[in-house]
C-alpha cells in the first residue's frame, strides 16, 4: 500500500474539498467546460517545468510511494494528477469564500440588478 | 536555471498574467487573498506530507536551502504561481461567459 502514498494525499485534496461543492453549492464541477479550460493551461505549463526539473535531477519522487505508472518524459502519474487537483481544489476554495461572504470577483453579471 | 530562478520565474508569470495578459487584477480583491490564504495552509500540510515524507525528494544544489514544513521556501513561489494562474483563468473565462446564463 506504500506505493499509493502519493496517490492518498491527492484523494485527500480531493475528498477533503468536495463538501464545498455540496454544501456551499460552489459550482465547479457542475461547469465542467469552465473548470477544466480554466485548469488545464497553467497545468500543461507547470507539466513542462515538471518534465525540465525532473530531467535535469532538480528533483525526484521515491519509486516506493509512488504507482509506478510514468508518463511521457518520465513524469509520474501522480504529478500530472497533482495539477489538476491542486487548482481545482484552489478555485473551490475561491468560490467557497465567494458563497460564504459574497465578495466580487471581477467576473460577475453586468445589467440591471435583479429584483 | 535552478528551481530557486524558476519559482521566481513562474511567480512574475503569474502576476504578469493577472495584472497585465489577462487583466483580472485579482491580487487587488480581498476574495483572491482570503482564498489563498485557506490554499496557503493546506498547501503546508499536503505539501508538508510530501517532502516529510520525501515522496517528493529535491536536488539541494538546486535550491536555497531554507525549509517551511519540510519543503524548500521555494515551493511557496510556485504554488502561488500555480493557484494565481488558474484562478486568474477562471475568472478571466467566468468573465467572458458572464452574459451565459449559465455564467460560462
Amino acid at each position: 500500500m506504500r506505493h499509493l502514498s502519493y496517490l492518498a494525499v491527492l484523494a485527500g485534496c480531493v475528498l477533503g474539498t468536495l463538501p464545498l461543492e455540496v454544501w456551499l453549492r460552489t459550482r465547479v464541477y457542475a461547469r465542467p467546460r469552465r473548470w477544466l479550460l480554466a485548469v488545464l493551461p497553467p497545468a500543461a505549463l507547470f507539466l513542462l517545468w515538471d518534465w525540465y526539473a525532473i530531467a535535469h535531477g532538480q528533483w525526484s519522487y521515491d519509486p516506493g510511494q509512488t504507482s509506478g505508472v510514468l508518463l511521457p518524459g518520465r513524469i509520474p502519474l501522480e504529478e500530472a494528477l497533482f495539477f489538476v487537483v491542486v487548482p481545482t481544489c484552489a478555485i473551490l476554495a475561491f468560490e467557497a469564500v465567494r458563497a460564504v461572504r459574497g465578495w466580487p470577483a471581477g467576473d460577475e453579471p453586468v445589467g440591471p440588478p435583479r429584483p | 536555471m535552478t528551481y530557486t530562478e524558476l519559482a521566481l520565474a513562474g511567480a512574475a508569470l503569474a502576476v504578469l498574467a493577472d495584472t497585465a495578459l489577462l487583466r483580472t487584477w485579482l491580487l487587488r480583491r480581498r476574495i483572491y487573498w482570503t482564498a489563498y490564504g485557506i490554499v496557503l495552509f493546506f498547501q503546508l500540510i499536503t505539501n508538508g506530507i510530501l517532502t516529510g515524507r520525501r515522496i517528493v525528494r529535491y536536488d539541494p544544489g538546486t535550491i536555497l536551502g531554507p525549509r517551511l514544513a519540510y519543503a524548500p521556501v521555494e515551493d511557496l513561489l510556485f504554488g502561488f504561481a500555480l493557484v494565481t494562474m488558474t484562478l486568474s483563468t477562471w475568472v478571466w473565462l467566468g468573465r467572458r461567459g458572464a452574459a451565459r446564463p449559465d455564467g460560462g
